[in-house]
């Protein structure tokens, strides 16, 4: 096509001003963004009072989006159900048979915990959650791996707090705004989980690779007994993360650990509940760093 | 108007004269597409790996390359920090690259003038390609751990995608001048 008739200024020293003026800015708008990257790389909250600003802006989006992800997973599902409904009946008639034999002796077993436990005197901590809260965004399109919840510090939401769904681990908040906060979910890379084998104890931890599986690597090293279908839960060391929360389940092991896949995919769950720090070191201690004011606590793990 | 025209060439012509497009429309369409596309990242799907193509971007370099010098050399600096508030990347690297991006459209265009649909493609194809890879080395820098094959995916996709990403700027491109303002 032709050149656009405002690149040809001719003898207007107007238009001519008009487009050297465009170039200094545009040249001046990568200095400035080379300024605030670096801002950024070195301090990654700098700038979080704008991100968190903006997402409180897209809220009430991101809520409606979220309640047409759930009918519309809703809708394929029951059409998918029509399919298989004689096969699916008859195993979830014998599965609840199973279930309801399982449920006896799990209560006895209850039963019997909670008589050994006041034997010895030890006192369950209570828990409660701090927020019931919707994923209402995500990072799709980038390679840090982040969700947008709907609460924030309005609702006692702070930087730090671990954020799990009913099946897994999600991830931790890094940022928080009045009605909104961002989580780092666990398969982004900076996001490191002390975890051990569900079966034995194994002590590991978990790294997200950024492409939806994540790296389950060994403390002791050496022969690798990870084998697949090993499912990974929270150790609890850190003092962050309450222990025995799903986070993995290990597909292909090779020779340093395992490649897994997430016990919780933050795709399936609407609701995910954010939790106090296990801990009340590692609780005091994010209020220290909050009271301090200067950075979140991105780098605990 | 979209569509074919209906009516007898009376009324059309009757339509059409004493109008012109509504300025709102006209200039802040382009603009306000793009920054809706960065707020994708708000839409239904919640991704636990980068497999959506960078939509805003793609949007930018539809518009730019339909409309030359509708879109003011300095646009990537706003429309690049709106991206930023919303894209997950390290704050900046919308404002730098945008901006790059525009002076880049502008030495394409003074190179190689007379293009069709496929060197708009490829020299699309190809920003898009440097896009991804700059924006997933900065986010390693930012965690210090290498992401080298994860935009592989979202590479392919988006450079498949970019032709239905400039039917929709054609689309919107005749809303914008739908002639609604009566002179």
């Amino acid at each position: 096509m032709a050149r656009s008739q405002d690149r040809r200024p001719g003898y207007s020293r107007r238009a001519q001003y008009g487009i050297f003026t465009g170039y200094v800015v545009a040249i001046l708008g990568v200095v400035a963004g080379v300024a605030v990257l670096i801002t950024s790389l070195v301090n990654p909250d700098a700038f979080s009072f704008a991100r968190s600003a903006a997402a409180e802006v897209a809220r009430p989006v991101g809520r409606a989006g979220a309640t047409g992800r759930t009918t519309g997973q809703g809708v394929f599902a029951a059409i998918g159900a029509y399919f298989n409904a004689g096969r699916q009946n008859a195993e979830l008639r014998r599965e609840v048979e199973e279930a309801r034999a399982n449920a006896v002796s799990m209560q006895s077993l209850q039963n019997e915990n909670r008589r050994l436990k006041a034997l010895l005197g030890i006192v369950d901590p209570q828990r409660k959650p701090i927020a019931t809260v919707r994923l209402i965004g995500s990072t799709a399109a980038s390679t840090r791996r982040y969700a947008i919840i709907d609460a924030g510090t309005s609702s006692g939401v702070r930087p730090g707090l671990p954020v799990r769904a009913a099946s897994g681990l999600i991830g931790r908040v890094v940022e928080a705004g009045p009605g909104t906060a961002r989580v780092l979910l666990v398969t982004d890379p900076e996001n490191v989980v002390p975890v051990k084998r569900a079966r034995d104890g194994l002590t590991a931890f978990v790294q997200g690779a950024s492409n939806g599986r994540i790296d389950i690597r060994l403390i002791n090293q050496g022969i690798n007994p990870v084998k697949a279908g090993d499912i990974f839960v929270t150790s609890g060391s850190g003092g962050l993360y309450p222990p025995g929360i799903p986070v993995a389940v290990a597909t292909e092991p090779h020779r340093d650990g395992a490649i897994g896949h997430l016990a919780a995919d933050p795709a399936d769950n609407e609701f995910v509940i954010v939790e106090p720090a296990y801990s009340a070191a590692a609780r005091a201690e994010m209020e220290a760093i909050e009271e301090r004011g200067a950075k979140s606590a991105a780098g605990e793990p | 108007m979209l569509g074919p025209l209906r009516g007898t060439p009376e009324e059309i012509a009757r339509k059409r004269i004493n109008r012109e497009p509504w300025p709102v429309l006209a200039i802040g369409l382009p603009w306000a597409t793009i920054m809706l596309a960065s707020m994708a990242s708000f839409s239904p799907v919640i991704a636990s790996a980068p497999v959506m193509p960078p939509f805003a971007y793609m949007m930018l370099l539809a518009w730019r390359m339909m409309r030359p010098g509708m879109l003011p050399l300095w646009a990537g600096l706003p429309l690049g920090l709106f991206d930023d508030l919303y894209s997950g990347m390290p704050f900046g690297s919308g404002i730098v690259l945008w901006s790059a991006t525009m002076l880049v459209m502008e030495l394409i265009d003074e190179k190689f003038l007379w293009r069709g649909f496929v060197q708009d493609w490829l020299a699309a194809s190809t920003l898009i390609a440097a896009y991804l890879v700059l924006t997933s080395t900065l986010a390693g820098l930012a965690v210090a751990y290498p992401l080298p094959t994860v935009i592989v995916p979202q590479l392919l996709i988006s450079v498949v995608l970019y032709p239905v990403i400039t039917r929709l700027v054609a689309l919107l491109d005749r809303i914008r001048l739908l002639p609604l303002k009566r002179i």
